[in-house]
């Protein structure tokens, strides 16, 4: 991971630290924070919860014969960890890595998925808490692949934010 | 001051279990006609220490049908009664009977009793008929009980009159018992208390107590220690007397006690007839999913007659089988470790520490790393990877289990089995102290429970024929276990009649399996006993011949990196040979790299590495290339293309090719560069991610990089067109 990313990925995890304090002090118990992050000028967004880290785009190893949004697998710490590449998964016309480009680490454990699985976005951006009643539920015009992953739409500064589901990412069965 | 026992369930099941293969391993060395008191001993011994435990944890059922069992043991110990083979049978059934309760108990469910309630009843009827040990008696009883154990409807044979000699109460119109209870003064001095004996009574069905406290004295006289309530207990069950009994076993002469059976037609009203219905159909489950059905004494069925009276049974087992084990075992699963192996490993902790201490120093002491410099720091990293690797080996000693944890069940199954087909059968253990990792033993026993049932229903021969043959009576299965490299071998010999190749060969051609004019090889004749779907046996038995064992059996096998292979001669017996690493965590890998990427084989699965010569290629076809290598076509198989890596197909000439070995089918691999052999730790893919075609996992590198585990088995089915067109290039030029 180079510097400038590093310091980036520091500072936003330095500011969802600052903002758990804040939410644990006012005691907003509804509210739910998101780490968003950037594909193709869009802003998505996860439940931060299912976020183990954020790491540097780098050092992956092919997997044989897998689709292509599967870029390979990773060494998380002696984990072996797969990478999928959200850009290619979503059909994004541009996948190109630069030195903005992160894998964001989640791990999810229900009683449907219980995985640790990286996926490759363009940047980090944000981190900001929503309460559920400031999520609207996506329009259900076109069914496109990232529709499936979609949990809701929500507006953070004027600006739109696509909320992923987390649990759904991460199910492999759902990515067709 | 509470202590919660809970915290001390597991141990109490594990070594109640491994009491229970005590047991049952004493009583098949039992020699009927001259015990050996020590044997006897060390069964009681067990019996008694999983009666002290259930007892503790109150888990009644266990304690109740414990303690009959004990008191007939304890009698056979005396030389009050003597012991002979049916009494071992049902001996046998009571480890089955406590097995089941414990199990039960262990996944937290409500055990069934109405087993161990007729057992019981069988032991007490030994017990009353009299210390000579009436065997023809107990020959009746035995009958009896197998019949109950098969009728559909105990409730029938319950009721039946002539059914045994009982215990002096009949529990069918009886529906509970009136007690008196009046601790002695003294009672509470000798550590007894009587509140906890009214908990256990609570245990065994409804209960209404009416205390009495006319003899409680005023404040002023009240002593502490003493005890002065006395209680009417009115006790709803379905249990025996002897039960009601128990409870109270250890304050017999310390208290005023009495029991009396309360009728039907006594005030309360309860609906025992339901009772009995509900407990009828829980009953029923493991009745017929147990293992071994009961044979009744006396002459056994011939064969024949056993297969056909059993054939719509597998069917029927195995679904009531399934229903039975659904619930998954609450168990958390454990080793015990010697102490040595724990001493072992903390020396070579010790060691590792004082090596790091010393790299440390040199690290931190800023000298400039020259000459002299360097060589120590060589010699203590040499020392580090020393450490390292022994510490390794230690860790994984510490899985390492004797054998003999698997084997110890074959014993007995041996011994159902054959006096279910009728045949004798010794089997001979050795080498069962050979150590193997937990996991690979725990995957290792289906695959050899099915090759010993093999080779009592098909390999060794009924005694008739087996005299006929000029063989001893007795069939005899050696299993032999010993260390062969970095592998455990497991060899498995009967002196049965061996396996006829001519009949798989022409059982395998009506099925489709081999082409009416293919000429097959002695060895390969043979191997079609480990194709799908093919079972030399007419008919189907529920021991063995379904048609889906031998493949299940190397598969399974295969998924431990292991091998099997079978040697036979008509007449004089067969053996199967199973070869299996040591350990499934760590491998010894060749690392090569194929379009700039690592992949490691597992050097076992190698055969030989060579140059291409291009003049040796030719093109199939179809695209696919063999090699011809010593008189063989082996097809040429591209990692880079069967992997997706990449479409362009570089010249071959000079490249490096791996011979690996897959199901006695040769593939070649042409890889770009052969890198080091090193061990490998196996990691899983699987975990987050999903199964791959031709990888068995993945290992970290040095260099912190994941790499792939080709997996020969994978690969050769990925790529099995190829392999069938070189097959066919090696037949044609044969």
């Amino acid at each position: 991971m180079d510097t400038a990313t590093q310091e980036h990925a520091k500072n936003i995890l330095k500011h969802t630290a600052s903002l758990v304090d804040q939410t644990s002090e006012k005691n907003f118990e509804d509210q739910k924070q998101y780490l968003t992050f950037l594909m193709q000028g869009e802003e998505y967004g996860l439940d931060i919860l299912s976020v183990q880290e954020i790491r540097g785009w780098g050092n992956i190893s092919p997997i044989p014969n897998a689709p292509a949004h599967v870029s390979g697998v990773i060494n998380l710490r002696g984990t072996i960890v797969p990478v999928i590449d959200l850009r290619v998964l979503f059909q994004l016309s541009d996948s190109s890595y630069d030195e903005n480009t992160v894998v964001i680490v989640l791990k999810v454990s229900t009683q449907r998925v219980k995985r640790i699985m990286g996926i490759v976005v363009d940047a980090v951006s944000d981190v900001f808490s929503l309460s559920p009643a400031d999520k609207k539920s996506p329009p259900s015009v076109n069914r496109s692949v990232s529709h499936d992953f979609i949990d809701g739409l929500a507006e953070v500064k004027g600006k739109m934010v696509i909320l992923l589901d987390s649990e759904r990412l991460l199910h492999l069965e759902n990515h067709g | 001051m509470s202590i919660d026992l809970s915290q001390f369930h597991a141990v109490f099941f594990e070594e109640s279990f491994e009491g229970l293969e005590l047991m049952e391993a004493s009583l098949l060395a039992l020699d009927v006609d001259n015990p050996d008191s020590e044997q006897i001993n060390s069964i009681f011994r067990a019996a008694h220490s999983i009666k002290g435990g259930s007892g503790t944890f109150g888990f009644v059922q266990v304690t109740e049908f414990t303690h009959v069992l004990e008191t007939l043991l304890d009698r056979v110990r005396d030389g009050k009664q003597t012991i002979d083979a049916d009494c071992i049978e049902l001996l046998l059934q009571s480890v089955d009977c406590i097995r089941s309760l414990l199990e039960a108990l262990q996944s937290k469910e409500e055990p069934d009793t109405k087993r161990a309630a007729q057992l019981a009843s069988v032991f007490q009827a030994i017990l009353d008929g009299g210390s000579d040990g009436n065997s023809a008696s107990l020959v009746k009883v035995n009958a009896i009980i197998g019949e109950s154990i098969v009728a559909p409807l105990i409730k029938t044979t319950k009721k039946d009159p002539s059914s045994v000699e009982r215990s002096p109460v009949a529990t069918r119109q009886q529906i509970g018992f009136n007690i008196f209870f009046k601790p002695s003064l003294e009672m509470l001095k000798d550590g007894n208390d009587p509140i906890r004996m009214l908990r256990e009574l609570a245990a065994l069905g409804e209960m209404e107590t009416t205390a009495d406290i006319d003899e409680l004295p005023v404040l002023q006289e009240l002593v502490p220690e003493n005890f002065y309530i006395s209680w009417t207990i009115e006790l709803l069950t379905t249990c025996d007397i002897d039960d009601v009994e128990e409870v109270f076993e250890w304050v017999e002469g310390e208290c005023e006690l009495s029991i009396t059976p309360m009728l039907e037609d006594s005030t309360v009203a309860v609906d025992s007839p339901t009772l009995y219905q509900l407990n009828d159909s829980q009953v029923k489950k493991p009745t017929t999913s147990g293992q071994r059905l009961v044979m009744p004494s006396g002459p056994l069925p011939s064969l024949d007659n056993l297969q056909l009276d059993i054939t719509p049974e597998p069917v029927q087992a195995m679904a009531v089988a399934a229903q039975v084990t659904a619930p998954v075992k609450a168990e958390a699963s454990s080793i015990r470790v010697g102490i040595d192996k724990v001493d072992s490993l903390i020396n070579l902790v010790g060691e590792l520490v004082i090596t790091q201490s010393m790299l440390g120093q040199m690290g931190s002491s800023g000298e400039s790393i020259t000459g002299e410099n360097i060589g120590k720091l060589r010699e203590r990293l040499v020392q580090l990877e020393h450490n390292t690797r022994e510490l390794q080996d230690s860790v994984m000693r510490i899985r390492m289990l004797p054998i003999s944890f698997t084997f110890n069940r074959f014993p007995r199954m041996v011994r159902d089995i054959s006096i279910q087909l009728g045949k004798k059968v010794q089997l001979e253990l050795r080498g069962e102290n050979t150590e193997l990792d937990k996991t690979v033993m725990e995957k290792i026993s289906d695959p050899m429970v099915h090759l010993i049932r093999n080779a009592l229903d098909h390999g060794i021969e009924m005694p008739a024929r087996r005299i006929a043959a000029g063989k001893p009576e007795v069939g005899t299965i050696v299993l032999n276990v010993f260390h062969q490299g970095g592998y455990v071998i497991i060899e498995m010999t009967d002196d049965g009649g061996g396996i006829d190749r001519e009949r798989l060969l022409a059982k395998a051609r009506t099925k489709g399996l081999v082409g009416e004019s293919e000429q097959l090889s002695e060895e390969q004749k043979l191997e079609l006993l480990f194709s799908p779907g093919l079972s030399t046996v007419e008919k189907v038995s529920n021991v063995s011949g379904r048609g889906v064992g031998m493949d299940v059996v190397r598969r399974n096998i295969q998924e431990l990196n292991g091998s099997v292979e079978a040697s036979t001669e008509m007449g004089v017996g067969s053996t199967f040979s199973i070869r299996l690493p040591l350990t499934l965590a760590i491998l010894d890998g060749q690392l090569v790299t194929v379009a700039n990427q690592t992949y490691i084989f597992p050097l076992m699965s190698i055969s030989e590495s060579l140059q291409i010569d291009e003049a040796k290629v030719s093109n199939v076809a179809g695209g696919s290339d063999v090699y011809s290598l010593r008189e063989e076509y082996i097809p040429i198989l591209r990692l880079d293309r069967l992997f997706g890596l990449c479409q362009e197909i570089g010249v071959l000439n000079d490249s490096l090719l791996v011979v690996i070995e897959s199901e006695g089918q040769k593939i070649g691999v042409v890889v770009d560069e052969l890198l080091s052999q090193q061990r490998i730790v196996i990691k899983s893919l699987e975990e987050n991610y999903i199964r791959v075609l031709g990888v068995s996992g993945a290992t970290i590198l040095g260099d912190g990089t994941v790499a792939m585990i080709i997996d020969a088995v994978g690969l050769s089915n990925l790529a099995g067109k190829d392999i069938a067109a070189a097959k066919k290039m090696t037949d044609a030029a044969a």
